[in-house]
Formats: structure tokens, sequence, C-alpha cells
């Protein structure tokens, strides 16, 4: 590493802040992009799941708080692909790299969803582990994405309640609709425990080293089980994992996570991935007139 | 083109640099920071600036040493303390009341 790439490294290490127009090593660049461009991918596939129950929401009032959350998402797509743009990868680009499975989008966002407790679960709980993550980029060593974190997380906040507010709504309704939100629980469990990546030590994970994220990865899991584990449980659900407890010292164990499913469903082998892949290209090439028009005004 | 993103969240407040947008004219670009940064009421006023319309500067060249403009380009320490010494060290063994004791928090 040569003297001024290790002087960028202690500066930004120090808690520094660089800009768009500073000058940055050509590996914290690529890794830069690389993390953006999956956060962006992740926000504008993250919509599709949800998507598919605007039409079938119980009420008027879900039906536009659900729709006005899927603007938010995909406004953040485009605020965070911005970004990226600015870092030197043009959106057509990252929008091929997605659709023909080169880049990568979160777990979560591969599974299908069966039932309004799915949304629910969806809105509350991976948005919760989301917004852990999202909240550790607002120290991001580059600027210009930490910025742009203040509005999405400010946005996730109510996202986060709208969630509740549904699960809420099921569990003081029926034992059938307690017994829906039970069992998209138990659906979406192992997905959430993987969704914050394998407990890589901080101080090796190239992330943390140039502090695009600002803490670990097993870090963010324990900080998502303490803060909603408790929430869970108040409620009378079961978490679908015998081994979950809360230790002596303060750290939560639990079952280890299916790191192959994960690594499976990342790279496109998830139940929903290629479909998803199909709908969003098939809008990408469909909508393609409005880009033209757009971009000959 | 690339519009730079700024806003105030509060009338009075200073403007503050939130994003950006890519637009192929300014009323394209207002509608979209429109969308982006002000549909929930969160902002009084957006300025939306061409990103080539900016003049940056970052580079401040010092070469005759100008901290004598700002309050840490005096060190004044050692030279007070030398002044009182001295001053104390001439001072009259007898002398007006009270009036020549140093002040301490000078």
């Amino acid at each position: 590493m040569d003297s001024r790439t290790q002087e960028f490294l202690a500066f930004v290490q120090a808690g520094g802040q660089v800009e768009a127009g500073d000058w940055l090593p050509d590996e914290y660049r690529a890794k830069l992009v690389k993390f953006i461009e999956m956060h962006a991918n992740s926000e504008l596939m993250g919509v599709l799941p949800e998507r598919e129950w605007i039409l079938k929401a119980p009420t008027l009032q879900r039906k536009l708080a659900l729709t006005a959350k899927v603007q938010d998402e995909v406004g953040h797509a485009q605020l965070i692909y911005r970004v990226a743009e600015d870092l030197g990868k043009p959106r057509a680009d990252m929008l091929a790299d997605l659709v023909s499975g080169k880049a990568k989008f979160h777990n979560v966002f591969h599974y299908p969803t069966y039932t309004w407790g799915d949304v629910g679960v969806i809105a509350w709980l991976v948005d919760a582990a989301a917004i852990i993550s999202q909240k550790a980029l607002l120290k991001c060593s580059y600027a210009p994405y930490a910025r742009i974190m203040k509005k999405i997380c400010w946005e996730e906040s109510f996202h986060i309640l709208h969630g509740r507010d549904v699960i809420l709504a099921m569990m003081t309704g029926t034992d059938a609709q307690r017994e829906l939100v039970q069992e998209a629980l138990n659906r979406w469990w192992a997905p959430l425990m993987q969704f914050h990546g394998n407990p890589i030590a901080r101080d090796e994970d190239p992330m943390y080293i140039w502090r695009i994220k600002s803490q670990g990865n097993e870090e963010a899991r324990q900080q998502f089980l303490d803060g909603y584990v408790p929430q869970i449980w108040e409620l009378g659900l079961t978490v679908p994992d015998p081994q979950l407890a809360k230790n002596d010292d303060g750290v939560w164990v639990y079952g280890e996570p299916d790191w192959d499913e994960l690594m499976s469903v990342v790279t496109g082998h998830g139940p929903r991935s290629q479909d998803r892949l199909a709908f969003r290209k098939h809008f990408i090439e469909q909508e393609k007139w409005v880009r033209d028009l757009v971009l000959a005004a | 083109m690339i519009f730079e993103v700024f806003r105030q969240e509060k009338k009075g407040q200073a403007f503050q640099h939130a994003g950006s947008v890519v637009a192929p004219d300014a009323a394209f670009a207002d509608a979209w920071a429109r969308e982006q940064y002000g549909r929930r009421g969160e902002s009084t006023a957006l300025w939306l600036v061409p990103r080539n319309s900016i003049h940056q500067v970052t580079e401040w060249a010092d070469e005759f040493d100008l901290k004598y403009r700002r309050v840490d380009g005096y060190s004044i320490k050692t030279r007070l303390a030398e002044a009182r010494q001295r001053a104390s060290a001439n001072r009259p063994a007898t002398s007006g009341v009270g009036s020549t004791e140093p002040h301490e928090n000078q």
C-alpha cells in the first residue's frame, strides 16, 4: 500500500469523511461502488414483494400506506444509485448488472409472500434489521452517502411503525389472524438471522476497514436481537429457534444460521430470485421510451 | 445534467446539502427534487444548483504564514509570564496600598 493510500486509510479510520471530488484509492472506490450498488439494488428489488400486496391490502388506509412505502423505497433506490453514479458507474450499467444476475441484492428480497402476515413481518422486522445496518451508515467515510442516509433513516422510521401497527392489529384480532403472524414469523426467522451476514470479525471485514460500515456483522445482529426479540415475545409469539437465549453477559446465543442457504439465495438461487429479476427486466425494457423521451428533452 | 439539492428545513435556517438529482433541465429537476425532498412537507425551500455552476475552492496556500489574522496565531503565555516576573522583580519593596498586586488571571 503506497503512502498516500496509507494516509487515506488512517484518515477514514480516525472518523474522517471524504467528498465526491476528493482523491480516493482505487480499492476504496471499488468497495464503495459494490456496497452502494448492492444497497440500491436491494431498495429497488425490495418493493416487489410488497407491491404484490397493494391490490390485496385489507383496508383503504393500508393500501395507501403500502403504496407510500413502495414509493419511498423506490425513491431510496434513486438516491442511492445517484451516489454510486458519481463514483463512476453509470446507472444503466448497474441496472444491466442487476437483471443479468451479476450484481447482488439482499437475501430477504428473494423470498415469496403468502399472506398479509408476511407483509406485516417484512415491514416490521425486515425493515428493523435493515434500519440497524442503515443507521450505521450515517457515519460512513463517504460523506455524500452518509448525507442521503439521513433522509432514508427518517422514512424507515415510519415504515417500522406501519409494520408494527399491521402486526398489532392482527395480534389483537382473531386466533386465525394470530396464526397468520406466527406462520409468517416462522418463515422469515431464518432469512432474518442470515441478513446481517456471517460473523466475520469486523477488523477483517474490508467494508469496516475502510469505514464504509461503522459496525461488524455480529454487532448488528446482536443489536437486532436485543431490540426486537423482547418485542416479539411480549406479543405472545414464539421465535422458531429453541437455542435462542440471552446470556448473563448480555450476549444473545442462537442456532447457527444456514450460511450455505444465504450464499445460494444471494447468488440468484432463492425461491423468487429469477421471477423478480425477470419482472424488473421486463419493466426496464417496457419503460425505455420514457427515459428516451426525458433524455431528449 | 446533475443538480445539487440544498434544502432549508425551517425559515431562517441555513440551507444544507441534501443530495442530487439528474435531470435534462431545471423544470424536470424541480419536479424530481420536490418529490424526493419535499413531499412530506419536510422542507420550506430548496435550492437547485447545476453542479457545473459550482465553483469549488479547496486549496488554501499560506506561503506568508498568515496566522496573525487568527487567535491561534498568538502565543502570549511564555512572554506574559516573563513580563510579570520582570515587573515583580523590579517592584519597590514598599508601595501604595494593594495597588501593585499582580492580577493572577490576566
